[in-house]
């Protein structure tokens, strides 16, 4: 994998894992260790945060001491700040494992400067601090406070570049927060990247269509590999998270086993069932069948004793289990039974990156067999930008690497078009789809389903038209003499044409 | 009641050297009596603590309040009399 990188692995500066869940896949490892990495953000993007939990990590997961070196907040603020991750900082400080010094401006406390003067006081106090908790770990938060105290920015560029240098001979690995005024401008303010240049990570809090969306890039490692681009982080009960979508390898182990779609028609036409392993999704407007083919096929998983799993974006919990017992299918027993888990909620409760990561927790947590989503289309309505497809390419690789196979319902845009956006997101994804559509034929409306895709298995061309009614889906014969099907615009062929057609490949 | 300093340097670098020798100056000439003392951070780090000192040489009045802070070599020294809210005797 070390293509993916910008070095070859044998030259890479040692990292240092944060423990900072997902980021040290996006970063490679870790930060270059014994370096300083700059932490650019706008106000609000998380970099104290980032700072704490690095050195909060740092503590409890590897148990190696940290400083902090706050030049904003004071020590007691950002105490009270991280309480509600459930992270106590004061016991840290009184078990010697955590260090504060603590520079913030004193509130009505007027400074003034006489003469020449540098920052080696600053220098002696991180040096006293990372000795008696025995560091390899610190952060200051942040730079751009200490601008605003001193009017010679120069001056204070190079007292801190001293400063930076002082804890790179110190051998510690630290994070230096640094203020920006654009989301996509200059990387600080003051021209902090002038001193701490080797490596940059920027955090990015965007407002779009009205969400806000929270990414972490990291710009360069000098010497050192990582990912590149913007990656969406979320903050959950345990700090921040991120997401580290394409650093995914697609290593996933493929399956030879099959499963049943619940009907014997579609496992043959699909040239003997779905692959365990496997994403299938089903495309089909309003009312053609799509959430009769998901409760097929998670009855057929709980009738073989397997644990199925169903997010419900569109119906309720009541409606799922109405319309199961309207097929005669009784998703009660087993709901009781422990093998059933029915999870409704209106995507609108929370953002697509907070979605992802309480459905990660309860597919960790149930270990289902099948997965179904119904539909994958009512997440898209809730995106904005890039975060659907992120969210599609984190669902599926996460089921695909529990070997579990994912059922996904979209809706095309238009009653009758072949793609819609989601689809055009994802057909790449999946690996097998179904199509399902209206057949307008001879003032009817009539029903049509075909298998378009199976990735790794034979499987039937033919668009075979199906009826459903209370005992469920039905496949029947194959469309006869009509076209355009899948266009949707269908046109009746009349015999004497088609006769003509298939005479013409007729030797 | 007099005044109370404190100075804080790290070591014998040229700053603050020039620091000690201007403070001398300045306070030969104070109204009051004065209480100063001098802080090494590089030997006692920890009492830099308190004043969350970040740069040297930086000089703290501590009495009569409000406390102020110079930092600097205090090379001018109507500048550090004014920044300090201090009296000297010829202006009495």
């Amino acid at each position: 994998m070390s293509e993916l990188y910008d070095v070859n692995v044998g030259e890479q500066l040692p990292k240092l894992a944060t423990g900072i869940l997902g980021f040290d896949d996006i970063a490679a490892g870790g930060l270059p260790q014994g370096r300083a990495t700059l932490l650019t953000g706008s106000s609000g993007s998380c970099k104290t945060l980032f700072s704490v939990q690095f050195l909060y990590e740092s503590i409890t997961l590897f148990d190696e001491g940290a400083v902090f070196i706050t030049l904003e907040e004071t020590p007691a603020e950002i105490m009270k700040n991280v309480k509600s991750f459930g992270w106590d900082l004061r016991k840290l400080v009184d078990s010697n494992k955590l260090a504060f010094v603590d520079a913030s401006p004193e509130p009505g406390e007027s400074t003034s400067v006489v003469g020449e003067y540098d920052f080696s006081a600053l220098l002696a106090r991180i040096e006293h601090a990372a000795k008696r908790v025995n560091a390899t770990r610190v952060a200051i938060d942040s730079l751009s406070a200490i601008f605003s105290q001193f009017s010679d920015s120069r001056h204070v560029r190079s007292e801190l570049f001293r400063v930076t240098a002082g804890l790179k001979k110190m051998g510690l690995t630290s994070i230096i927060t640094a203020e920006r005024s654009d989301e996509y401008g200059d990387i600080s303010r003051y021209g902090v990247e002038e001193f701490v240049s080797d490596n940059v990570i920027v955090l990015r809090n965007v407002a779009e269509a009205e969400r806000r969306r929270r990414t972490v890039e990291v710009l360069k490692f000098r010497g050192a590999g990582h990912q590149k681009g913007e990656y969406p982080f979320t903050l959950t009960g345990n700090g921040i998270e991120v997401l580290p979508l394409s650093a995914l390898e697609l290593t996933m182990p493929s399956s030879e086993v099959r499963l049943s779609a619940g009907n014997p028609d579609l496992d043959r036409m699909c040239g003997g069932g779905f692959f365990r392993d496997s994403i299938i999704m089903a495309s089909g407007a309003t009312g053609t069948g799509k959430t009769l083919l998901v409760t097929t096929y998670l009855n057929d998983g709980c009738m073989k004793g397997e644990r199925t799993l169903v997010y419900a974006f569109e119906e309720s919990r009541d409606q799922l289990l109405r319309n199961a017992r309207g097929w005669g299918m009784d998703f009660s027993r087993w709901e009781k039974e422990g093998l059933l888990k029915i999870v409704c909620a209106y995507p609108e409760i929370r953002s697509l990156p907070d979605h992802l990561l309480s459905m990660k927790a309860e597919i960790e947590e149930f270990k289902p067999n099948r997965i179904a989503i119904d539909s994958l289309s009512a997440m898209e309505r809730v995106s904005v930008g890039k975060s659907f497809s992120e969210f599609v390419i984190g669902i599926t690789s996460f089921i695909k690497h529990k070997e579990t196979a994912g059922l996904f319902t979209v809706v095309p845009s238009s009653m009758h078009s072949v793609t819609s956006v989601s689809e055009s997101h994802i057909s790449s994804l999946t690996d097998s789809i179904i199509l399902l559509r209206y057949v307008e034929l001879m003032g009817q409306m009539r029903r049509g389903l075909t298998v378009l895709k199976m990735r790794g298995s034979a499987h039937e061309k033919e668009i075979r038209e199906f009826t459903i009614n209370d005992k469920g889906m039905h496949i029947g014969d194959q469309f006869h003499n009509v076209g355009g099907i899948l266009t949707g615009a269908p046109m009746h062929i009349i015999s004497g044409e088609s006769d003509k057609l298939s005479g013409m490949f007729q030797k | 009641m007099g005044y109370i300093l404190k100075l804080y340097i790290t070591g014998q670098t040229v700053n603050s050297v020039r620091a000690m020798e201007n403070l001398k100056e300045i306070c030969s000439g104070l109204a009051k009596d004065y209480e100063l003392r001098i802080i090494d951070i590089l030997k006692d780090p920890q009492l830099a603590e308190d004043d969350k000192i970040i740069a040297t040489p930086t000089l703290v009045k501590e009495l009569p309040p409000p406390l102020r802070k110079i930092i600097g070599d205090l090379s001018n020294t109507e500048k550090v009399l004014l920044g300090l809210d201090l009296v000297h005797k010829k202006e009495k």
